[in-house]
């Protein structure tokens, strides 16, 4: 993204499918997040607070050096880089109670542009940007040149390399974040552009600007080394699943460009009576959140900040792409989708009927239900008559009813009758969502309402930004 | 068994000759009187169930008729042995690869020669495919069978009547099968079937049964993908594959997308974050073994996973895996524990079943058997004709798969009578009858095995000697010696082939195959000879236990108890004894005993409580024919009804070594009862009352026990038990918690045992105790 020029060669454009990994890990293995409110005191709704206008020092964003902001900045990254112990559940996790003083005493303060929120997956990486669109002339005047050129780049492109894509439609415009008015950009790149990511990052002298990356995600984690040796930038690091349910929550609440910004699906097996049609998440907890990335993490949200991570499975978006991959030679996700959406599953997989003649009686089973996924690849015979379009679409079928029938014990376990399905493995994916919605549907006998957001697979990008203007 | 060398280690066994042919004797036994069969159809293997009747060879005592006479003569043996018919109810059950199908089906019609059976239940996926065949082949019309119903069935059938049905696998671990003891309720259940897809269904009572849920990714997504990705198209070939690949080279884990692991959420960098999460490339290669490996974790862990949502749903801990994906391969075996594992937090229980593959034949079979009740009924796996655990598995013995993995057998006898628990154990569901566990405890595991190998020369002469007027004696028993000699060597190899090792086990597996070659009862001569040597001593003990005070008379009876014990042909050291001094008597036995303080001696508490007042009733289970009955258990037996104790005396129901049996104790009984009138009143008034155990081995199970037996001791508030015998006291039942006062006496007539117990040979192991208040 550099400034006036694209990055480093992006290949497989799109092609990843899914935000950050999640573990196929033991349920409960999280601690709920705890009430306690972030270092501002108002945790509830940070981005709605008006601080004392801050504007970058008066000669140049250079010369900030010093500036107390930018000191306090630093440590607090600092903190968040060096804390092995991070502390859940502070908003800040890893700042030190020293830093958190210092921060104290600036939270009236507003980060400096430019104003990013990064959630770095397993496969994809999410940008999500800030454009102030009031901008004084004044302002205009003191942006530095790097400043303005990221700006100018990041909002006239659609593309950015080969790989990086803007999702245009996704753009939340006119949106109030602290106290400045502007346009939300959401940009999405593959985890393993990362190192040319960072590498841009050098060559433009991002570090001269000081501006605080916020990320989120594993990659957090595992590019922090590199993001400080090579573009001298400091993470702050910020754990996923906050990062996730605060992104959802203020999504939620700001809408869609006016529209709502859930949604659910009605006759979701009926081809012409399926109907999106908006839901008002008036009610939100509790929720059970399914975030499908590259893996799959399940999370009971009963309060803003209460939570707990259920469960996860390993068999996300990064399986059915992966899987296409190898089985059909595909190289993009839409690829894969597009191939789902012209095949027939049917023939790959074994249905109750075929076992049965129809349904089985005994266990009230449907005969158009899967009995078993990939069951009838077991045949030379129907290997071969099967096209690469039947294998794609039953991998897809494959992962998505799994999840669904993960999703429907974890809210029967928990209770909970609304779940939210987001992450990016729902991207431009109709099929899935409308199958999840069906599923959940028949096999809780209609206790269970799979609800679905336009903004899938940002919402850890989009918390990140929230935690970044929490800070100073 | 089938010497059907070119199955390899595939499952199917494409390439076989469909005329090759099989060792009938070996396999479809007992076919001649078949009734009643099922069948179950697989992917690859059938599952073929039939009852049958087996007749074999029993010794039978009976009082002489001194009618006529008034005294016996000097010379006469105490009673007559008859060896005489005896017919039995037993089940077979056969499986093999669905290749031999119709070949098996030829043979069964050539040798089923009168049967009045029309129909045959049939089960399984491969019975629609093979209806026609079989009802051309057999004329007899298919019955189909609800898969799932017959599962469970079969379940229900295994879990109650064979013990260490169920087991726990951990791979590396030493042993890698940790064997459950038969819990008294075996309800509620889940059951986890993974065969193409996977159904989970919760199991509440017999007949009550309920699909709680499924899954569309099971053994058939495994095989179905696996032959895409690899193009590799037999499962076990998959399994195979997967042994040898690395995952982590197809699989996104958690270290991958976060350069470590996940502190915050404490989930290990080693987790795996996303299934083929790396396979999303164009430009890589991947390996057939990582890719099947990587499937085999996705598979097994999306199965542990769901299967522990829904035990967490419906409150269950126990969960049973069983299905094709399963059936004994060790990779399944150990990422289905490692995923239970991992999804509960160690909560749940990931048992597999020993006779997995044959719960639908035996269900199937059930469902046709209806009318004959088999389930009011129990039943016993006989170790003789059932093939051993694993004796399929194609990776842990790859050598031994061509040999004998083409046919694998179960036998299981019906038993004359109900067995339960004894009413009296402190805590039934963690009774545990056996003292050392051999499959765990290697070096004496070794020590019994060899001690048995050596002790096989001594019962081949004693089943020769045993049947003088035979022909075919020594031809027989040379078959028997080669049945138990392999029997001990796939123990040496594979010790959970038949469940927890023990001790116990090694004597009834001899005592199976004894049987099986018709040698019922090769003690019955020695048994009959000493115990009219006894019965001729019991007035001249009786009167010298009489002549002493109380107190050095519960002494000396005590001690009779004890010498009486020596006598046991069963222990190698006595045997010897026995063999080389035809004069060894009591007073010899006596001599030989341990000084006090014993071994393990709680006498003075005893003789304490003996002081106090009479128990109501006490359990007595007695151990050797001869002086130990006669001139051990009876005096002592006469002194407790002389407290005024009644006393059960439970002798075994059938022979084992030469141990008294419920038969000879009733005439022992009788001829005691004619010389002392203590005794005959006692048994006129049913003060002493005989039962049967319902067993047949040297030792003692006290959850395996005759119903009649079990109602008497509670009808009579029975509130001692008196075990004796080192099978009986030490091999099993040491550590037995009652509810009651117990008296666990033997003589230790093993060295090694001795040293085991810290003693030596003859030491005396004299424990009495009180249950904690």
């Amino acid at each position: 993204m550099g400034a006036g020029r694209p990055g480093a060669p992006m290949e497989h454009q799109g092609r990843a499918a899914a935000s950050a990994g999640a573990p196929a890990g033991p349920p409960d293995s999280a601690s709920s997040s705890s009430g306690e409110p972030g270092p501002g005191g108002r945790a509830l709704e940070p981005w709605k607070r008006e601080p004392a206008r801050r504007r970058a020092s008066s000669t140049s964003a250079a010369s900030s050096l010093s500036s107390p902001a930018a000191a306090a900045v630093d440590s607090q990254c600092q903190g968040a880089a060096g804390g092995m112990n991070r502390e859940r559940p502070s908003s800040y996790s890893g700042a030190t109670h020293g830093t958190r003083q210092r921060l104290e005493s600036l939270k009236k303060k507003r980060p400096l542009f430019p104003w990013f929120g990064l959630d770095i997956g397993g496969t994809l990486v999410k940008l999500v940007y800030f454009e102030p669109k009031d901008i004084t002339a004044e302002e205009e005047e003191e942006e530095v040149e790097s400043l303005k050129s990221i700006r100018k780049y990041l909002t006239s492109n659609e593309a950015y390399g080969s790989t990086g894509i803007r999702d245009v439609h996704l753009e939340l415009k006119d949106l109030t974040l602290c106290g400045r008015k502007g346009n939300l950009h959401f940009i999405r790149f593959p985890t393993h552009d990362m190192p040319a990511f960072i590498q841009m990052g050098r060559d433009k002298n991002f570090s001269s600007l000081h501006t605080v990356f916020c990320a989120t995600g594993g990659g957090a984690y595992k590019f922090e080394q590199d993001f400080l040796t090579i573009g001298d930038l400091q993470l702050c690091k910020l754990d996923e699943l906050d990062c996730l349910i605060k992104g959802i929550l203020y999504i939620d609440s700001v809408g869609f460009n006016g529209r709502s910004q859930c949604y659910y699906f009605e006759n979701p097996a009926d081809a012409e009576k399926c109907q999106k049609l908006p839901f008002n998440l008036k009610n939100p907890y509790p929720l059970l959140l399914v975030n499908i990335g590259s893996g799959v993490s399940i999370l009971a949200v009963y309060s803003k900040d209460n939570y707990k991570r259920v469960t996860g499975t390993s068999l996300g978006g990064g399986t059915f792409f992966g899987l296409c991959c190898l089985l059909t030679g595909c190289t993009t996700f839409e690829e894969a989708l597009e191939m789902a959406s012209r095949g027939d599953s049917t023939k790959v997989d074994k249905l109750v009927r075929d076992i049965y003649g129809g349904d089985y009686e005994r266990f009230s089973l449907p005969g158009w239900a899967v009995a078993s996924s990939f069951g009838n690849m077991v045949s030379k015979e129907k290997r071969e008559a099967v096209s690469k379009e039947d294998l794609a679409r039953a991998t897809l079928i494959t992962i998505t009813n799994n999840i669904g029938s993960i999703a429907r014990m974890c809210a029967l376990n928990e209770n909970i009758n609304q779940v939210v399905f987001v992450g990016n493995f729902l991207r431009i994916n109709t099929i899935s969502m409308r199958l999840l919605a069906y599923a959940l549907d028949y096999w809780s006998k209609g206790q269970l309402k799979a609800l679905f957001s336009e903004h899938e697979g940002y919402f850890g990008a989009v918390g990140a930004l929230l935690e970044l203007l929490k800070l100073p | 068994m089938a010497e059907c060398g070119a199955s390899g280690s595939g499952s199917s066994g494409d390439s076989l000759d469909k005329s090759i042919t099989l060792p009938p004797d070996e396999i479809f036994r007992n076919l001649e009187n078949a009734k009643r069969f099922a069948i179950d159809i697989g992917g690859s293997l059938t599952k073929l169930a039939y009852y049958s009747t087996v007749q074999h060879k029993v010794a039978k005592v009976r009082s002489f008729d001194h009618s006529g006479k008034d005294a016996e003569q000097e010379h006469e043996p105490p009673y007559e042995i008859s060896v005489q018919e005896e017919i039995t109810a037993r089940l077979h059950f056969i499986k093999f690869e669905n290749t031999y199908i119709e070949t098996c089906l030829d043979f069964i019609k050539d040798h089923l020669v009168n049967t009045e059976t029309k129909v045959i239940q049939a089960t399984g996926g491969g019975a629609y495919k093979f209806k026609d065949l079989i009802e051309q082949k057999l004329r007899l019309k298919v019955d189909k069978e609800d898969v799932m119903t017959c599962l469970i069935k079969g379940c229900n059938f295994v879990l109650k009547n064979i013990p260490h049905e169920a087991f726990m696998y951990q791979k590396d671990a030493d042993p890698e099968f940790r064997f459950q003891t038969n819990h008294p309720n075996i309800f509620p259940y889940l059951l986890v079937n993974i065969g193409s897809g996977v159904s989970i269904v919760k199991v509440e009572t017999e007949d009550k049964f309920e699909w709680i849920g499924g899954s569309s990714i099971g053994g058939g997504t495994f095989w179905g993908l696996g032959a895409l990705l690899t193009k590799t198209k037999k499962f076990d070939e998959l399994l195979h594959l997967a042994s040898k690949g690395q995952h982590t080279n197809v699989d996104m884990l958690v270290g991958d997308i976060y350069g470590g692991a996940y502190q915050t959420l404490g989930l290990s960098g080693n987790l795996i974050a996303s299934s083929f999460g790396k396979s999303a490339t164009a430009d890589k290669e991947f390996s057939k073994e990582d890719m099947s490996k990587s499937l085999l974790h996705m598979i097994s862990n999306d199965i542990g996973q769901l299967a522990c949502l829904y035990a967490k749903l419906h409150n269950l801990d126990k969960v049973y895996f069983g299905g094709f994906f399963i059936r004994g391969h060790p990779a399944t075996m150990r990422t289905i524990t490692y995923s239970i594992n991992f999804f509960s937090k160690g909560e749940v229980q990931a048992l597999f079943l020993r006779h997995e593959g044959y719960l639908g034949a035996i269900g199937a079979f059930l469902k046709g058997a209806e009318q004959d009740n088999p389930n009011q009924y129990s039943w016993g796996e006989n170790y003789a004709g059932s093939s051993g655990l694993m004796s399929t598995s194609p990776e842990l013995y790859p050598m031994q798969r061509a040999r004998s993995g083409t046919f694998d057998l179960l036998e299981m006898d019906r038993l004359e009578r109900p067995l339960v628990d004894l009413p009296l154990l402190l805590d039934p569901s963690s009774y545990i009858p056996d003292t050392v566990d051999l499959t765990d405890d290697a070096m004496a595991r070794k020590y019994w095995l060899t001690c048995f190998e050596e002790a096989l020369d001594g019962v081949v002469n004693r089943a020769i000697a045993s049947q003088p007027d035979s022909i075919d004696a020594a031809e027989r028993a040379e078959k028997f010696r080669q049945k138990y000699w392999n029997k001990l060597q796939t123990l040496r190899h594979q010790p959970f082939a038949y469940g927890t090792l023990t001790v116990r086990s090694l004597l009834e597996t001899r005592e199976h195959c004894l049987n099986e070659f018709n040698f019922p009862d090769p003690y019955s001569k020695v048994k009959q000879r000493e115990n009219g040597i006894a019965l001729k001593c019991f007035q001249r003990v009786i009167r010298s236990l009489d002549s002493l005070g109380w107190e050095e008379r519960q002494f000396a009876l005590v001690k009779g108890l004890l010498a009486g014990n020596v006598f046991d042909w069963g222990a190698k050291a006595v045997s010897d004894v026995l063999e080389s001094e035809p004069q060894f008597g009591f007073e010899e036995a006596k001599k030989k005993l341990q000084e006090r303080p014993w071994l393990v001696d709680s006498y003075g508490e005893w003789l304490q409580r003996l002081k106090g007042p009479p128990h109501k009733c006490a359990l007595i289970f007695a151990d050797n024919s001869g002086i130990d009955i006669i001139l051990g258990v009876f005096p002592f037996v006469r002194e407790l009804l002389f407290r005024g104790t009644e006393v059960i005396l439970a002798c075994n129901s059938g022979p084992a070594l030469n141990d008294v049996t419920y038969s000879e104790s009733l005439i022992v009984a009788e001829r005691i009862a004619a010389m002392d009138p203590l005794i005959q009143s006692a048994l006129k008034e049913d003060k002493l009352l005989l039962v049967q155990t319902g067993s047949s081995s040297p030792c003692l199970d006290l959850s395996r026990l005759d119903k009649g037996l079990a109602v008497l001791v509670r009808e009579r508030s029975t509130d001692l038990v008196i075990i004796e015998g080192m099978g009986r006291a030490i091999h099993t039942n040491y550590h037995a918690a009652l509810r009651c006062e117990s008296l666990k006496l033997a003589v230790i007539k093993n060295s090694w045992l001795a040293d085991r117990l810290g003693g030596r040979l003859f030491s005396v192991i004299f424990k009495y105790e009180v249950p904690a208040k």
